[in-house]
């Protein structure tokens, strides 16, 4: 009898005090690969190292669509993170999804942590909230379109001064090719830096209803006579090989780092690659406006992803899902991971920090992207895109696109297209969304 | 009078296929259903809201001119896929099926891309041939050829062709040359001693009495082609340029898993699924009678 209440009170006293000891468990699936895996892995195991509530557990989960995929059907079968990185146009999707998504301001406020919005970069955050104002996902990594330049090839040419404006651009392509390079300017990820960031740059509207922010009941009308008008250039400029297309997505990488092409508009995440690859002196710099709309650049708007926090688990948990938020908001934090990676930091103070701290005296240009998107208060036009089913509306564009470059169609009768279909999928999400 | 056999009880010949059936049925029958069932529906990538659209799914798809497109694109692709990469194999088959010396490592050289990943295998062909960095493509401008895939629509088609098709030969290969061993030497002998050479040998003799591996093979390369080619796809033009590239199985692949539109491609699987029914029907109906076995 003694010993089997003896027994019964030692398995009592060894539960009780796992659960004591124990860290609550808060999942994180992100889709960050290569070096990046390392730097996620070390933010998470800091994190820990920091505390002894909260435990997080970092998890690769493949490309950025990958882990959105995995995260819905992990949901769907109620087996869901706590927190998922999902990429910028996933957003529209993520937030209609009202019964799955906790937006972290209420995560932050319900768990009684702080979360200062006036402390992060406008342009970063804006992209992320609701018209009203509340933050929907943290921000983690992001970046923004910039025009990659090759110095060398630059004095070779006789191009003097760094190109401001389509027609700078148009002109140095033809010195460079004038000098014997095989193409002046080429292009990655094409729909976002032509189309989605031009749009933003010269301030007019991608689509109605603020670019989908007040509604879902928007319509696409990039179809534009401005936009028309700088892809009837660039298809003009493959004449003489100042413009050549080099791909959907990154691979035209290559035609600007084997000394190809002497310009390149891509995201400033390339810092690294470039830094890498490229045997030649090059520099970064806006992106070309277009004087023909605007006497002076609005803002761009970013790429990259952000940490959403899914519904299902208990209250403490999300505690540990803000404590974490709070820790990689902090500067340290932020100005560690922008420096290391390339992506632009969250926080004023992490740009403050990494400014004291000599980064870009050391590496000049790597602030291009945080002032680009910075340079105006961000509007309606320039804070960033609301729309369903983007992945395949840009898929549609992609499509388009290369239809004007290999002179199938004319700008005008792809971008019409573009539009067309695209609003055709505007409306099933809409109907699929009520 | 037939003699019948008869087993004692009853529940034994069902207990045997059940395994069968149940794998069918889990893997199948299962899944096939819940396919249909969601190419009527209309849903929010999350499952939080879904209607019953009825047949709302496949009238966006009949509507849809670059869907309708896609159809002969995927029966060229196949057609393509599935003779090149047959010929390749039937050509080496039948020149290690006279290999003396060596003839496993030749045999194990041929069979290595099967063991490639479709994405990696469309990965090895896309550097090859980068417009920038390829060795190929530098060769090729040598001979005045330029080569840009990422423009050229017929060059785009070719190289995925030639990529799932190269994917393809070692799985060929192994299934003729097996054939190729089980023809009794005394019949080549004979036609031999009559004083046939090699090529007659081989067109009249040993190209008949394969007919049913090639026939089996052919089924196999064209469902091969159908479904398990996204990835290579994926990996060297993503559908493009325009939509050159686009067969039915990729779109099925991108509107699902990458744009989440699951009714959508619900409706898609459905009428492939329908497409390789009617194939298989066809094919073993009328084919088949006409295949020497």
């Amino acid at each position: 009898m003694l010993k089997k209440s003896l027994i019964a009170a030692s398995i009592s006293a060894v539960l009780i005090s796992s659960s004591l000891s124990a860290a609550v468990e808060v999942n994180w699936w992100h889709a960050m690969g290569g070096t990046n895996t390392e730097r996620v892995n070390k933010i998470a195991s800091d994190f820990n190292a920091s505390q002894s509530d909260y435990k997080i557990n970092a998890v690769y989960k493949g490309n950025y669509t990958e882990t959105m995929t995995a995260a819905i059907a992990a949901f769907r079968a109620k087996k869901q993170p706590h927190i998922v990185q999902v990429f910028e146009v996933g957003t529209a999707t993520m937030m209609a999804a009202k019964g799955a998504v906790y937006p972290i301001e209420q995560v932050m406020k319900d768990s009684g942590v702080k979360l200062d919005k006036s402390d992060y970069l406008p342009a970063v955050i804006s992209y992320y909230q609701t018209s009203d104002g509340e933050l929907l996902s943290m921000p983690f990594n992001s970046s923004t379109p910039v025009l990659w330049y090759n110095r060398d090839a630059f004095e070779k040419a006789g191009v003097s001064g760094v190109p401001k404006t389509w027609d700078d651009v148009s002109s140095a392509a033809k010195k460079l090719v004038g000098s014997g390079m095989k193409c002046g300017i080429a292009v990655g990820y094409q729909s976002w830096g032509l189309i989605e960031n031009y749009s933003a740059w010269n301030n007019i509207s991608l689509g109605t209803k603020e670019n989908g922010y007040a509604g879902l009941d928007t319509e696409l009308t990039f179809n534009n006579k401005h936009v028309v008008a700088n892809l009837q250039r660039l298809a003009d400029m493959q004449e003489d090989g100042s413009f050549a297309y080099g791909g959907r997505r990154g691979e035209s990488l290559a035609m600007f780092t084997s000394g190809e092409c002497g310009m390149w508009i891509n995201s400033s995440a390339y810092y690294g690659s470039i830094k890498g690859q490229a045997k030649f002196d090059y520099a970064q710099t806006m992106m070309p406006y277009d004087s023909t709309v605007t006497d002076a650049p609005q803002n761009s708007i970013i790429g990259g992803a952000t940490l959403w926090t899914l519904r299902g688990h208990t209250k403490d948990e999300y505690k540990g899902v803000a404590e974490f938020m709070q820790y990689l908001s902090s500067t340290e934090v932020q100005a560690w991971w922008h420096q290391e990676t390339g992506y632009v930091p969250i926080t004023k103070a992490a740009h403050q920090l990494s400014k004291e701290q000599g980064f870009y005296d050391k590496n000049p240009g790597t602030d291009t992207a945080i002032m680009q998107l910075s340079l105006n208060q961000p509007n309606e036009n320039s804070r960033g895109l609301r729309f369903g089913n983007f992945v395949q509306i840009r898929d549609i564009v992609n499509a388009e696109m290369e239809m004007i470059w290999n002179k199938s169609k004319t700008a005008q009768q792809a971008m019409d297209d573009a539009v067309a279909q695209s609003n055709k999928l505007l409306r099933k999400f809409e109907k699929a969304n009520k | 009078m037939l003699k019948r056999v008869h087993y004692r009880s009853s529940y034994l010949p069902y207990l045997l296929v059940a395994p069968q059936i149940i794998i069918t049925i889990l893997f199948f029958i299962w899944p096939a259903g819940q396919a249909l069932y969601q190419s009527f529906l209309l849903e929010d990538a999350f499952g939080l809201s879904s209607e019953f659209v009825w047949f709302d799914n496949f009238i966006e798809l009949y509507e849809n001119p670059n869907y309708l497109n896609s159809f002969a694109r995927t029966g060229f692709f196949s057609v393509a896929v599935a003779s090149l990469s047959m010929s390749f194999a039937l050509f080496f088959a039948a020149l290690a099926d006279r290999v003396i010396k060596g003839s496993h490592t030749y045999r194990t050289l041929l069979i290595i891309p099967y063991a490639v990943a479709p994405v990696l295998a469309g990965t090895l062909w896309l550097f090859l041939f980068n417009p920038t960095l390829g060795i190929i493509t530098y060769f090729l401008d040598a001979f005045g050829i330029d080569w840009n895939h990422k423009l050229n629509s017929s060059q785009a088609m070719g190289l995925v062709i030639l990529a799932a098709a190269w994917k393809q030969i070692s799985y060929n290969f192994l299934f003729f040359i097996a054939a190729m061993h089980s023809i009794p030497k005394s019949l080549i002998e004979a036609s031999a001693i009559d004083g046939a050479g090699p090529v007659h040998r081989f067109f009249t003799i040993i190209l008949p009495l394969i007919s049913p591996t090639t026939f089996f093979l052919l089924v196999v390369n064209i469902i091969y082609a159908f479904f398990d080619t996204f990835g290579i796809i994926h990996a060297i033009t993503a559908g493009g340029p325009g939509n050159s590239t686009e067969i039915l199985v990729y779109k099925v692949y991108n509107d699902g898993f990458v744009g989440l539109d699951l009714g959508g491609s619900a409706a898609q699987s459905v009428i492939l699924m329908f497409i390789v029914v009617m194939l298989t029907v066809v094919q073993f109906k009328y084919v088949e009678r006409k295949v020497q076995y």
